[in-house]
């Protein structure tokens, strides 16, 4: 009775009182924070989320920002991804507007051919320069 | 005043550490003296740092404007925890906090190192005066902590709120002690290559350095990790950030420091890659403290700092760690190495070690600064982030833990026996969870299964150089390496659990509706207001269950006045098998609420897995000191 | 130890203070340049954002004589700053399109109304697609699209009274 209009009061004191940072008026996109039915489509377009660079953030996926923008370019994922893209479709639409930049996982070009070569290379490397250091048994 | 007297101590302890670095060169003639000397200068020169930093936690608890620092970082309102805790929450005071510690430790060994013969351990207090003496003309010059502001303003910017949080009070100074407790292997490096004395005597003083701060090391991390977890409200422990990287690679560089530095003081073997891994690990401290403070990474972790600052730390880096590092390209060639061992012997086990944990740590240093390193080359932005680190790191790390499962039951330089029987507890348990997660869990990644497989199988092989022992004569440091490495086999099971079995719920939902997330349904009754010292909030209320009993769940959603910020507290109940872990959103425009749920069975597996490493390391360092206590005992009543 | 693993970590150390030093004295760009400048702008459709206004197409953009793009929203604040140069741009001849993101007619009416109107079409843009679609990453930016649809130039941010002699030389140059 008394009480609820009091918390009612106070809910729309905290509402009002909360600062507006820079954001639209309009609620997110529905696929912003929706999942889709199909558990197999959302799982693919989670994992590409976790791998799309927030435009507006300093260093967060799309997955894990609360940026509009995050959430619209989540809501673009799941929709393409609903209509039957796949997800490196979706993410070379977004490579080709922004570049390398947005993808975490990096190309698999020359220009990035250290990165991936590195580990094995690194081992190999490290392996040879070890053998001096061992003496093989023989017989 | 008591900012004026903290300044002044720092110039006095400056000045100590240059007259420091001045006295360790004469050291070499008339030994006793000299060495009392340059006990005292490093005693005071601790004390001094000490007093600075007691005066900055002063002015914060105090809450005194009129110190730049505070009005930049604090408030009167906020709790005297964080006004404690954010004295160091800022650039000037943790680099504070860095020297002290710098300066401290450069104390203790002064004070108590008993093992090495005067020269060397000379050259290692001058090593350790000349890192000081940098790092304090860098703070003095380039990021006083003391400075005044006037006219001091009625009350301060207050602290960023996703800092204000217990975590802060712990992760940043155990972090701290960590980075710079390797100064001292640092320097008893650059020491011992000055005198041409590494041997078993330079291991053995450094061992109980590189055991406390890779303890430091690995607590500090696991805190961290657990902070981001529940603070930033995503679910996710670990995002490969640059700032997470630059704590990881220090860690890696330690572990593989901590494993060679045993062979070197018991075996006299790896006596080069020892040398390197010191330098090379308070590189990666000093290294990482640039980056993070420098301004040219973008994260959410970083330190907000100009360039100016970052030049100077990357000259005091260049001058420290280019020395000591020409130092070691020439003076490495007169050390002797001792005999060559077997590739299978517990020595090839460490090597191999030493070898992919080297790895990992260029595969992280590589990845870190591969986005600068192209965009210098060729001028293209490009990103690296968790699917390289993953893709790459991760199975890497795999391979090591499986090595972990072989190499300790293997014996020291050469081992002859059959080797399968040993091997057999920890293979048969990887290949039964291997087949066990075909059949009941057919749906998950390769990682994640060959993650529990290797995870499982390492459980055991872990504590088998304990089996077949005499359990309490066993050495404390054999426990310690046991239950460390059970405590890899631990987080590994955590990290592959998580990846292979979390399960997300979004929903947006009016009070009254329920919601189904894993094993549990989750009821959402209410949001109310709610407000706390500094700030107010949006509190929900969830009622879950699943099966028998309750849990009710409160995330909020908070917001903070000074500076304006609104976070995300998520709610999270711990089972024997799992979090349920509950985040408040947004309404939208028709009276529905945005939840975000995950259910992650095994998730805590992580930290405990991190807390027993840190176990582990801790009992090896008190079994080493207990044991070498008893010696010098014993070898003094000899004398007797 | 062979020569080779001895300079290494030196070798190392070089290369990290040399492409760090670049950055110190080559500070990051913070923001995030569309890649489609030089490429035909991308297909859309957009509903109008007040009543009585057309919306806009991608297809109205490709009818022989350039126009500009000016991607806003009246919820953002520098915005407000640049729309006294949005008109003095449209004095000097620039016919200026907009796409309003995540914004209602009303809002947008109030903004008009308030800072003035320089724009020709308003097209709604409610989840931010049509920004996404050009390669912008935020409010305020505008783009000059030439007669045959390519897109020449992209200003990020607001426009500054500096920022007009460049514009006004890429609208020529449109031409």
């Amino acid at each position: 009775m008394g009480s609820g209009k009091m918390r009612h009061a106070l809910l729309a004191l905290v509402l009002v009182s909360a600062p507006v940072l820079a954001d639209s008026e309009l609620p997110a996109a529905r696929w912003a924070n929706e999942q889709l039915p199909d558990p197999r489509q959302e799982a693919e377009a989670k994992a590409l989320m976790e791998e799309l660079r927030c435009l507006v953030c300093q260093g967060q996926s799309i997955a894990d920002s609360d940026a509009e923008l995050a959430g619209d370019m989540r809501a673009l994922v799941r929709q393409r991804i609903a209509a039957g893209e796949k997800p490196e479709q979706v993410r070379a639409w977004l490579v080709e507007r922004y570049g390398n930049w947005v993808s975490y996982r990096p190309p698999v070009e020359p220009a990035t051919w250290p990165l991936w070569a590195a580990p094995i290379l690194l081992l190999l490397v490290g392996a040879w320069l070890l053998r001096k250091r061992l003496v093989r048994r023989h017989g | 005043m008591i900012a004026e007297a903290g300044l002044a101590a720092l110039w006095l302890a400056a000045a100590l550490s240059a007259l420091q670095l001045a006295l360790s060169f004469g050291l070499g003639g008339e030994q006793g003296r000299e060495m009392r000397a340059v006990r005292a200068v490093a005693l005071a020169q601790g004390l001094l740092t000490l007093f600075a930093f007691g005066a900055l936690i002063a002015v914060f608890l105090n809450s005194d404007m009129s110190v730049l620092l505070v009005a930049e970082n604090s408030h009167s309102q906020k709790p005297w925890i964080y006004k404690f805790a954010g004295a160091w929450g800022n650039h000037e005071g943790s680099m504070l906090l860095w020297v002290a510690v710098l300066a401290l430790a450069g104390a203790v060994v002064a004070l108590f190192e008993r093992r090495l013969d005067e020269r060397t351990l000379g050259a290692t207090l001058g090593a350790q005066a000349a890192l000081a003496l940098g790092f304090f003309a860098f703070l003095l010059f380039a990021s006083n902590p003391f400075e005044r502001l006037n006219p001091a303003p009625l009350d301060g910017r207050g602290l960023n709120p996703l800092l204000q949080d217990p975590g802060l009070a712990f992760h940043p100074p155990t972090l701290y002690l960590g980075y710079v407790g390797l100064s001292v292997a640092f320097s008893l490096a650059v020491g011992g290559l000055i005198q041409g004395n590494v041997g078993p005597a330079l291991a053995r003083a450094m061992r109980p350095w590189v055991l406390a701060a890779w303890i430091l090391l690995t607590l500090g991390i696991t805190a961290g990790s657990y902070w981001a977890y529940y603070e930033l409200g995503w679910g996710g422990w670990w995002f490969w950030d640059p700032v997470e990287n630059a704590s990881l690679m220090p860690w890696l560089a330690a572990t593989a420091l901590l494993h060679s530095v045993n062979v070197l003081a018991a075996r006299g073997g790896l006596r080069a890659w020892t040398m390197m891994l010191a330098l090379v690990a308070f590189s990666m401290s000093m290294a990482g403290t640039f980056l993070v403070r420098s301004g040219i990474l973008t994260s959410v972790h970083a330190f907000a700092v100009d360039p100016t600052r970052g030049t100077f730390i990357l000259a005091l880096l260049a001058l420290y760690i280019g020395g000591a590092l020409t130092l070691f390209a020439f003076r490495i060639a007169d050390v002797k190495e001792g005999a060559p061992f077997e590739l299978v012997s517990r020595e090839g086990g460490l090597v191999a070690n030493n070898l992919l944990l080297s790895v990992i740590l260029g595969i992280v240093f590589l990845g870190t600064l591969y986005p600068l390193i192209a965009e210098a080359l060729s001028g293209e932005k490009l990103s690296v982030g968790p699917p390289y680190f993953d893709s790459v790191a991760g199975p890497m790390a795999l391979v090591l833990a499986s090595l972990m499962m072989i190499a300790p039951q293997l014996r020291w330089r050469r081992d002859a026996a059959p080797i399968l029987p040993r091997l057999a507890p920890g293979v048969l348990v990887a290949l039964a969870v291997l087949v066990g997660t075909f059949i009941l869990t057919p749906g998950i990644g390769l990682l994640p299964r060959l993650g529990l497989a290797i995870g499982g199988g390492l459980l055991p092989a872990s504590l088998q150089p304990l089996i077949g022992r005499s359990l309490r004569r066993t050495p404390l440091a054999t426990w310690g390496m046991a239950i460390a490495h059970f405590g890899v086999a631990t987080a590994i099971l955590g990290m592959a659990s998580d990846s292979a079995f979390t399960r997300e719920q979004l929903a947006a939902a009016r009070p009254g509706e329920t919601v189904e997330v894993g094993p549990w349904l989750v009821e959402f009754r209410s949001v109310s207001p709610v407000a706390g010292p500094n700030w107010t909030a949006l509190e929900g209320e969830l009622r879950a269950s699943k099966g028998s009993g309750v849990t009710v769940l409160k995330p909020q959603s908070r917001f903070f006045p000074s500076p304006p910020t609104t976070t995300n507290e998520a709610a999270i109940d711990t089972s024997w098998n799992g979090q349920l872990y509950a985040v408040l959103g947004e309404q939208d425009g028709q009276g529905r609420w945005q939840l975000r749920l995950w259910w992650k069975p095994f998730v805590t597996l992580i930290w405990l897995g991190g807390i027993l490493i840190g176990l582990g390391g801790a009992l090896a360092l008190v079994g080493r000191m207990a044991r070498e206590r008893r010696q010098r005992i014993r070898g003094e009543e000899a004398f007797a | 130890m062979s020569p080779w693993l001895r300079f290494l970590p030196l070798l190392v150390l070089v290369a990290f203070v040399g492409a760090v030093a670049w950055r110190l004295g080559k500070p990051a760009e913070e923001q995030i340049p569309s890649q489609l400048v030089g490429r035909q702008v991308p297909a859309f459709t957009l509903a109008p954002a007040l009543p009585g206004r057309p919306g806009l197409a991608s297809t109205w953009l490709a009818g022989g004589k350039p126009r500009m793009i000016n991607v806003f929203a009246s919820w953002c604040v520098p915005c407000i700053a640049e729309a006294p140069l949005l008109m003095e741009l449209k004095r000097r001849g620039v016919v200026i399109d907009a796409v309003a993101v995540r914004d209602r007619p009303e809002d947008v009416a109030e903004f008009l109304a308030n800072h003035g109107d320089p724009f020709e079409r308003i097209g709604s843009d409610p989840e931010s697609r049509v920004q996404l679609a050009l390669g912008s990453s935020g409010v305020p930016e505008s783009f000059i699209v030439d007669g045959q649809g390519v897109i020449r130039y992209q200003h990020m941010g607001p426009i500054e009274p500096n920022d007009l002699p460049r514009i006004l030389r890429e609208w020529e140059a449109a031409r």
